[in-house]
């Protein structure tokens, strides 16, 4: 099961992951980010703190948009996530390409 | 007996046989942070057979077994079709992850990240994968 909320602070786009992401619904991941890239957003921010669980189906909606968030001059980066989840972006080295900070107001302090 | 379990060719079967491997690996002593993650390497071989090798068609089926090897446990993945041998798949670089934008790829380096040991092995239309990990040092 997974849920996804979208707040939105300012120019900046909080999507909330609740449950767990794997191959039967990333799909609604990638629509959820795809949805999110409107001109005046430049910064998107995964809140991690309920997510549970992430397979590679997961992990690589993200990878996919490290190039186009880059291009489009949009400040990505992760919080909460749970010791487990956040293993798993070690165990990968995700953390190296993907900014994975402590919360959120470190998160949406990169908003314009 | 060893656990066993029998699953649909189905990505929403995923979640059941999460529950299946984090209930029967309780026994071995393994932390919440190892189940979790061998979980995870079994959910990334059997989504990748699901997928690409049985095309999400629910009238097929994958067999799991999970077993006591003395020192470590092997969770075993039968399937019968077209094979998918993941010793011989060569494992992106990150780099190229990003690049082609490939949504795949990362499942099987976690696999052999997180594993200590894959075997496989075909015959007679039937595929066996062994995901083998050590016992945790102070455990029996």
């Amino acid at each position: 099961m997974l849920q996804i909320e979208k707040v939105r602070e300012g120019d900046a786009l909080i999507l909330q992951l609740i449950g767990e992401v794997d191959a039967s619904n990333s799909v609604l991941l990638d629509q959820s980010i795809q949805e999110s890239l409107q001109p005046e957003i430049t910064v998107v921010v995964i809140d991690g703190q309920k997510l549970k669980y992430i397979s590679s189906a997961g992990l690589g909606v993200f990878m996919s948009y490290v190039d186009d968030f880059s291009e489009r001059g949009i400040h990505f980066s992760i919080f909460g996530l749970t010791q487990q989840v956040g293993e798993v972006f070690k165990i990968l080295g995700l953390d190296r390409v993907i900014a994975i900070v402590p919360d959120k107001s470190t998160a949406i302090a990169f908003r314009k | 007996m060893s656990p066993k379990l029998i699953l649909s060719c189905s990505t929403s079967a995923l979640a059941e046989l999460r529950s299946f491997i984090q209930l029967n690996l309780e026994v071995f002593g393994f932390s919440e942070l190892d189940k979790h993650q061998i979980t995870l390497a079994v959910e990334e071989v059997v989504a990748n057979l699901i997928i690409h090798s049985h095309a999400c068609n629910p009238n097929e089926i994958i067999h799991l077994e999970i077993k006591d090897l003395g020192k470590k446990v092997a969770v075993e993945i039968t399937d019968k079709g077209e094979g998918f041998n993941l010793l011989e798949y060569e494992v992106p670089e990150l780099r190229q992850v990003i690049e082609e934008k490939r949504k795949g790829g990362l499942g099987i380096l976690l696999v052999k990240k997180i594993m200590d040991e894959i075997q496989f092995e075909s015959k007679n239309g039937e595929n066996i994968c062994r995901l083998i990990k050590k016992f945790p040092p102070n455990f029996k």
